[in-house]
């Protein structure tokens, strides 16, 4: 047996005062009592998944609102430029996995403070908070929490399998934080229109009109690289390797030249290589500030929580406008409503995966799609295995008639942004001119 | 030619891309005082230290107790009864080795007395837990010394700031989604020039489907002046231009119109093309660029000098670029003209303003900012104090985030009767209620307000008791810090004055008090 450690008197007035009386804006269900403190102490088990700017303030904040069973995934390692930022971090750091680091700091500087650097399995969380700069990751966990849940007979969710998610995201000056209670209110694939798909130029403007000097870096990065490949022919471009960047940045002041264009330099180069977004200490500060106090809420009753998502800007003063995102009722991820794809029998394979893809309601980002084709399960597309991808690609160019598929048949699409496959049903139009 | 970033545009490189490098200096070489490291102060502290502030001092004559170890993340458990100061220096300057940090362990009042000029010595105060005379004090003296001062408080669930400033200025206020400065209403001769060269008429398919739309407004516009005269003004005239432009899209042998992506832009772009050039005069600068306004602008502001990008061939974009770029220079020559004589009659010498700061601030002429916040004095005097805006608050919902200033400012007037906060951990909750509730009463009276504060908000205040949760603490650190770094570099806009940040709906309200 562990010794409990020994509080100091007066640690937790400032949480006691809230937790151990009541007020008229407590949630109902809300019981004051100095067990509710206990119970973030030693039952409330929460999840931080990212230890970056969000997760550094993330997991400092939860264990000052008095939780103590943290756990923190990050598979990433400490780098120079996150020192502006991730407090627990030093300069003797770099290179060290940021969960570690992050984890043995916040133990040693807060007394009784469990957390672990390491994944244990979801489903034993009471809530998971995200600080994610990835759309992709902050979608798979989405899905994950989603799977989790479980109905009775007549189709009524079980509350004890719901794992509430708090959602954090920064960008510059602006954020935002949302409540997700899955299967409840809207979760993060209801809303996806609220995450703008990444915009790329067009590779016309790329290759042939450039303007911007955007434009001839991404000239360089896409299309000269892969044909001088000038630190190897299997060397890809390392955002982080100075040489790599430094090549670039030449020879798109090269190009720039040539059309007259101004303004490339090294920063750009590296902002537009990396697809760098910009990062502040406050911005991080506000918005995982805003999540440790929803995980409170929910965690402890003593107040109503956010319902459901506030968008955050301070660089005009500071403006905060919070609102209920509405669930969408043929979500992908949590309708339980089939999904279904309408197209023509002469549709190219290639014009469903694009939809799947810039379909505002999908923004799948790499589907691989399995179809039971003369009761064998035929893999119709998947570009994340290269052979398969190679073997598959011929694929694209035919219609889906020429596949073999039917009217009413079922695709089952896997995606790095799903830990689940999604089910589609395939309403096929016969192709009325004849052919 | 530019060599691999050096560590330091390395370790501040996600910032830089937001404030600069000039940004960055300015921040580097500011002194910022922070009164009392409560979890809130140190908080700032801390989002002021880690992108790089130059140096700061702390003045709290307080020593480390066990409630303060339970909120702030720059006091370890072996230093209870120690110098709160002293402790929280020596955290918060390991996070940033570029960073000097120093310490004074003192009370403001004696400070005030025996060093009357020491707050006077930073370029930006920050202040948390004084009570309210002191407070009132020291803001007073800084208001006469023109010294900056921000107020920050976290008090159960509710978050307070107060930017107290004579006058701030802003020429990079980095607005969102600006309105470009086009001058299609105005062309300046290159504009004219070279649009009536480009003949439509003659051009290849490709050439005219990567026409910039720059262009074929300006055509579409002088034709329709030629017939009305004037430029559209409403929506159907606006409507009616659209339409011509749209009739202008090349159609193939069956009389379609082919695809056309820069007719699309500059369809889309004939709304926000037509706004009328404005202006916005600013002291020297402004001055200069105000004489360029009635004199050579002919009423308007100096060229901004950029476009956004259009679909287009890389030769007329880079052509149409240049032009205005060239124009922006000639422009800003002459600004700098007038910069020079003002300079000359003030008997200033010539370099006291750099050609790079005249050309940035004739780029950001329309977006520039002048803030001018009441002083702390004049929100306390009850003579002065904006009753008429806390009336109306409270005219207006219940749900008003204004409420959170009146109860603040009543557990301050508690404080002064009482010497301690209502509801604090240990004490009765319920025997403050009425008590609290007087202070309200009497507050609104001072100010001659009618309405009154319901019950459940005075309730709400005993149970905080003052306590400062760490959550709110961290929230309040992140926003003041923002301001403080915006005031330093001049750039983006600080509130004016109040803000009030309500952690039970995460939402939040800025008036000026
Ligand atoms: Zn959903």
């Amino acid at each position: 047996m562990v010794a409990e450690v020994q509080d100091w008197p007066g640690r937790w007035s400032h949480l006691q005062a809230i937790l151990e009386r009541s007020g008229p804006f407590a949630h109902p269900e809300f019981e004051a009592s100095s067990e509710v403190l206990s119970f973030l102490e030693d039952t409330c088990r929460v999840l931080v998944i990212g230890a970056g700017g969000l997760g550094c303030e993330l997991l400092k904040d939860l264990a000052y609102m008095g939780f103590r069973q943290i756990s923190v995934i990050d598979m990433d390692t400490i780098d120079l430029s996150n020192l502006n930022r991730q407090f627990l971090f030093r300069k003797k750091d770099i290179g060290q996995p940021k969960a570690t680091v992050a984890a043995a700091f916040i133990n040693n500087r807060i007394v009784g403070c469990k957390v672990t650097p390491y994944p244990v399995f979801i489903a034993e969380f009471h809530i998971v908070v995200c600080g994610l700069d990835s759309i992709v990751a902050r979608r798979w966990i989405n899905g994950m929490l989603i799977s989790l849940l479980t109905y009775d007979s007549e189709g009524v969710l079980d509350q004890s399998s719901l794992i509430p998610m708090v959602d954090g995201g920064t960008e510059g000056f602006k954020g935002n934080t949302r409540v997700c209670l899955p299967g409840v209110t809207a979760c993060i694939e209801c809303t996806l229109e609220l995450y703008p798909p990444q915009i790329n130029f067009p590779m016309c403007t790329i290759a042939h009109t450039p303007r911007l000097p955007e434009h001839c870096i991404e000239y360089v990065r896409v299309l000269l690289w892969p044909q001088e490949h000038p630190f190897g022919a299997s060397v890809g471009i390392d955002g982080d390797d100075p040489d790599h960047i430094k090549w670039i940045y030449e020879h798109a002041v090269d190009r720039a030249n040539q059309y007259g264009i101004t303004g490339v330099d090294y920063r750009l180069t590296q902002g537009v290589v990396k697809r760098i977004i910009p990062a502040v200490a406050s911005t991080n500060a506000v918005i995982a500030a805003a999540c440790a106090t929803e995980v409170f809420k929910l965690a402890s009753s003593c107040c109503q929580t956010l319902n459901n998502y506030m968008n955050f800007n301070d660089a005009d003063g500071v403006y905060t406008y919070t609102f209920e995102a509405e669930r969408n009722e043929n979500c992908a991820a949590c309708s339980q409503v089939p999904q279904v794809l309408r197209f023509s029998e002469d549709t190219l394979l290639q014009d469903v995966v694009q939809h799947l893809k810039e379909s505002a309601a999908f923004q799948l980002r790499s589907p691989g799609l399995v179809a039971m084709v003369n009761n064998k399960n035929k893999t119709l597309y998947m570009s994340t295995v290269k052979s398969i991808e190679e073997a598959t690609k011929p694929n694209l160019k035919k219609t889906l008639q020429e596949l073999g598929l039917r009217d009413g048949q079922e695709i089952i699409v896997a995606d790095p942004t799903t830990p689940k496959s999604i089910v589609f049903r395939l309403q096929l139009a016969t192709n009325m001119d004849g052919n | 030619m530019e060599s691999g970033p050096a560590e330091k545009s390395k370790k501040y490189d996600r910032q830089l891309r937001l404030w600069g490098d000039h940004g960055q200096a300015a921040l580097e070489s500011a002194k910022v005082c922070l009164v009392n490291a409560t979890a809130t102060g140190t908080e700032i502290l801390k989002n002021i230290i880690l992108p790089g502030i130059g140096s700061f001092t702390i003045v709290d004559a307080h020593k480390v107790s066990g409630e303060d170890i339970g909120n702030n993340f720059f006091l370890e458990k072996d230093t209870i009864g120690k110098s709160r100061a002293q402790v929280a220096t020596e955290l918060l300057l390991e996070l940033n080795e570029d960073v000097n940090g120093d310490f004074i362990e003192e009370t403001v009042d004696n400070l005030l007395r025996n060093n009357s000029g020491f707050f006077q010595n930073f370029h930006m105060v920050i202040v948390t837990d004084l009570p309210e005379r002191t407070l009132v004090t020291l803001a007073a003296q800084l208001w006469e010394s023109d010294t900056p001062l921000l107020v920050c408080r976290s008090y159960g669930l509710i978050g307070y700031m107060r930017m107290v400033l004579k006058e701030h200025t802003v020429v990079e206020s980095h607005p969102d989604n600006a309105i470009e400065d086009l001058r299609l209403d105005h062309p300046f001769r290159t504009l004219t020039e070279y649009c009536n060269a480009q003949n439509m008429a003659e051009m290849t398919k490709k050439e005219h489907s990567h026409t910039p739309w720059l262009v074929i407004i300006y055509k579409f516009l002088e034709d329709w002046k030629k017939h009305n005269g004037e430029m559209p003004r409403n929506y159907k005239e606006k409507s009616k231009l659209k339409e011509m432009i749209r009739e202008g899209i090349l159609k193939n042998q069956d009389l379609v119109p082919e695809d056309e992506e820069n007719f699309d832009e500059a369809i889309r772009n004939v709304n926000s093309t037509l706004v009328p050039t404005k202006s916005k005069p600013f002291w020297i600068l402004a001055r200069a660029v105000k004489e360029f306004v009635q004199n050579e602008g002919q009423g308007r502001l100096p060229v901004r000098g950029s476009i956004p990008d259009m679909t287009a061939d890389s030769e007329r974009y880079i052509q149409l670029q240049n032009i205005y770029k060239e124009q922006a220079l000639q422009d800003i020559a002459i600004v700098t003209n007038y910069v020079h004589q003002l300079l000359q009659t003030l008997g200033r010498p010539q370099d006291n303003i750099s050609d790079s700061d005249i050309k940035t601030f004739c780029k950001n002429a329309s977006f520039l900012q002048l803030i001018r916040c009441r002083s702390l004095a004049q929100e306390y005097d009850p003579a002065t104090a904006n009753h008429a805006d806390i009336a109306m608050h409270l005219e207006d919902t219940d749900d008003d985030d204004l409420v959170f200033y009146i109860l603040l400012r009543a557990v301050d007037r508690f404080y002064s009767q009482y010497s301690k906060y209502p509801g604090c951990y240990g004490d009765s909750m319920e025997a403050d209620i009425p008590k609290l509730k007087a202070c309200v009463s009497k507050l609104l009276q001072d100010w001659g307000i009618t309405q009154n504060v319901k019950d459940d908000y005075v309730h709400e205040f005993c149970r905080y008791g003052a306590s400062e949760l760490h959550s709110v603490a961290a929230y309040m650190g992140g926003v003041a810090a923002q301001e403080v770094i915006k005031v330093i570099t001049h750039q983006f806009i600080p509130i004016n004055n109040t803000y009030i940040y309500n952690a039970m709906k995460q939402s939040s309200i800025t008036v000026q008090m």
